[in-house]
């Protein structure tokens, strides 16, 4: 895959004309399964073409190994994925480099999809997952629609997985299903009865959760095996898993939308260059090609003008209008603040 | 010295006392440099880091000296916790491991060299596959709806899946697994260089077998036991991949903490302290095993 890439823009470089053409190659680095692909084939291979700047690319994205690489200044990364999250505790430590938002056009973007660290790429959803088999298909009659149903074992008898080692997206669902409406969960989750009281209701489900989920392929597996009934998870993984023949099924209701974004290691060895590729990575045309690839939606705008993706594909996007308003937007002030309290009490509960 | 000596006057050179004690300080010079490039690789990848695992354990938010690090593992139970279950999976590993392995290493020990190498490949072949490969190849055979549940429940064995996986005895499993090639390996070693007459001895003396096993085979293959088992122990203690795959998020040791320290938070202070609680532990448990089964002999090879 590298190869080729590096290959396709050799190419490219040869015919381009301008200064783009003899910079360095830049390091893009994202994370493995399904999710590099589609930006493989959604955004880097045809960015890199048109562009002229040839890219290496590299997974195992991490922003605690990007924040090693600032502090022993060695840093070989240009561009990183990341979750919002994961951006703006980095950035809160210093290790990443600020957007130029004169190179890179976000006029177009959505509010809240992007900060002075990092670039939105797609939107995604925290939502709740079940096999279709045992509790039905979305929508229908007696299946779970919301987070109180999740954490309901009597009328949905069975087994659960829910995150492990992590704390991300972790409290909010158990706040809604005790109670708390979706516009003033941030507000009791600053308090530490608050996180306390979410903290009680997961230990609650705890015997009947068989497994904790540690990453996006393995939300995708347990399911494919039937390992569990029910679990959380980003939605995207499961619509790959549903293509892939597992009974899965999700629903937006009271899911947490969130986005991944790009951000740059404070120091990165070709900061100009990489700029212009971000640049020219976050044009709408080649976002559109995203739910093509995973049913992850645009963070700008325009894409959905542009994409020649079908009306149905269009309509499962977690950032479509119609769904947008059966969500909570992650917030991510809470998580710079509360974070570190809220893990430590979260692994607390783990390892009981 | 004697070499030395013997050396020079084999040469009929004639030698000044002067011009031996160079000869033998060159000589001592260079025996020394022959543990120079290990001396190296120690200080390079393991003094190093290590004092510098120790120093950023004492760092503090401020960049000054602190204690907050370890301060924070006395706030919250799950350290403690956390510090049990490593023990804990260590120890019942290690036990698993020698029911398991002493009889198989027994049995190899008592074939024709030949023959044992053959079924030494047995414990050898999994040894050479990719760990990772193995464990989930275990989470295959141990899940819900794996190998080992449906032909159980097809044959009658039980009705309902069994949970095998993703707790304490699938960890239990691979990590008895993986680490089995470790303690036979040394075991079986020591076990061949059991003079067999010895054996015979103690039948021409009176002894039945099981007490000519137990009085004499087994004691002369406790060096082997306790040397394999403490590499086996000690391996598990900074075990990842086993029981983040296996244990489902309930097993969750140092390493796995680490883990989620860094990857969340990027504090190096935090995970360092973790780190150098591990080493401080771990040390101090083999001091006192070492005191308790007198295993110096098996350790360090006297006496």
């Amino acid at each position: 895959m590298e190869i080729r890439t590096k290959l396709a823009a050799v190419v490219a470089a040869s015919f381009a004309i301008g200064t783009a053409a003899t910079a360095e190659p830049i390091t893009v680095v994202s994370w493995g399964g399904s999710y590099g692909q589609a930006q493989d084939n959604a955004l880097f291979n045809d960015a890199s073409k048109n562009s002229g700047i040839e890219i290496i690319r590299e997974s195992g994205a991490s922003m605690s190994k990007a924040c090693l690489q600032v502090e022993s200044g060695a840093v070989t990364w240009d561009l990183v994925v990341t979750g919002s999250g994961g951006a703006a505790a980095a950035a809160a430590k210093g290790c990443l480099e600020k957007i130029d938002y004169s190179v890179v056009d976000v006029s177009d973007f959505y509010p809240n999809t992007y900060t002075d660290y990092c670039v939105g790429s797609d939107v995604f959803a925290t939502v709740m997952a079940w096999n279709t088999d045992k509790y039905g298909a979305p929508g229908s009659d007696g299946a779970p629609n919301s987070w109180a149903d999740f954490f309901n074992v009597e009328k949905f008898p069975g087994t659960r997985a829910y995150r492990a080692n992590n704390v991300d997206g972790a409290l909010e669902p158990a706040l809604m299903a005790d109670g708390v409406a979706p516009e003033d969960v941030y507000k009791v989750l600053a308090t530490r009865e608050g996180k306390e009281r979410a903290i009680n209701k997961i230990r609650e489900l705890k015997p009947h959760i068989a497994v904790f989920w540690e990453s996006g392929a393995m939300q995708a597996q347990l399911m494919k095996d039937g390992e569990v009934d029910m679990t959380t998870g980003w939605n995207g993984r499961f619509d790959n898993a549903k293509k892939d023949g597992a009974t899965v099924g999700y629903t937006f209701n009271q899911a947490l939308l969130d986005y991944d974004c790009f951000a740059m290691p404070k120091g990165a060895p070709n900061k100009d260059t990489a700029m212009a590729f971000l640049a020219e990575v976050s044009k709408a045309e080649y976002q559109a090609n995203l739910p093509f690839h995973i049913t992850y939606g645009p963070t700008n705008k325009k894409a959905y003008e542009v994409t020649t993706a079908p009306a149905e594909l269009i309509r499962a996007l977690p950032s479509h209008p119609d769904n947008v308003p059966f969500m909570v937007p992650v917030s991510l002030d809470w998580y710079a603040e509360h974070r570190a309290e809220a893990l430590e009490l979260y692994i607390e509960m783990l390892s009981e | 010295m004697a070499r030395a000596d013997a050396d020079g006057s084999r040469s009929g050179k004639h030698l000044h006392g002067a011009a031996l004690k160079r000869q033998h300080a060159r000589e001592q010079w260079s025996v020394l440099s022959l543990v120079v490039p290990a001396l190296i690789v120690i200080v390079l990848i393991i003094l190093i880091p290590l004092s510098w695992l120790f120093y950023l354990s004492f760092l503090g938010d401020n960049g000054g000296f602190s204690l907050e690090n370890y301060h924070k593992m006395t706030q919250y139970k799950s350290y403690y916790r956390i510090f049990v279950t490593t023990f804990q999976v260590s120890i019942l590993t290690t036990l698993a491991c020698i029911a398991l392995g002493y009889p198989l290493a027994f049995f190899l020990a008592q074939l024709p060299p030949r023959w044992a190498g053959v079924f030494m490949l047995a414990v050898l072949l999994p040894f050479w596959t990719s760990l990772l490969v193995r464990t989930y190849a275990w989470l295959v055979l141990l899940q819900k709806r794996g190998i080992l549940n449906e032909f159980a429940m097809q044959v009658g064995l039980w009705e309902t899946p069994i949970k095998l996986v993703h707790n304490m005895t699938g960890t239990l499993i691979g990590m008895a697994h993986i680490m089995l090639p470790f303690l036979i390996l040394p075991l079986y070693n020591a076990m061949r260089k059991i003079d067999k007459d010895m054996m015979h001895a103690a039948a021409n003396l009176g002894a039945n077998p099981i007490n000519a096993f137990w009085r004499v085979y087994f004691p002369l293959s406790l060096p082997g036991m306790v040397a394999g088992s403490l590499i086996v122990f000690v391996l598990c203690l900074g075990f990842y991949v086993t029981p983040a795959v296996l244990g489902g998020g309930r097993v969750i040791m140092v390493s796995n903490q680490i883990t989620a320290i860094l990857e969340n938070q990027f504090d190096w202070g935090a995970a360092s302290a973790l780190g150098v609680v591990l080493l401080v532990a771990t040390t101090f448990t083999l001091y006192l095993a070492a005191r308790v089964f007198k295993f110096d002999a098996a350790l360090f090879g006297r006496d």
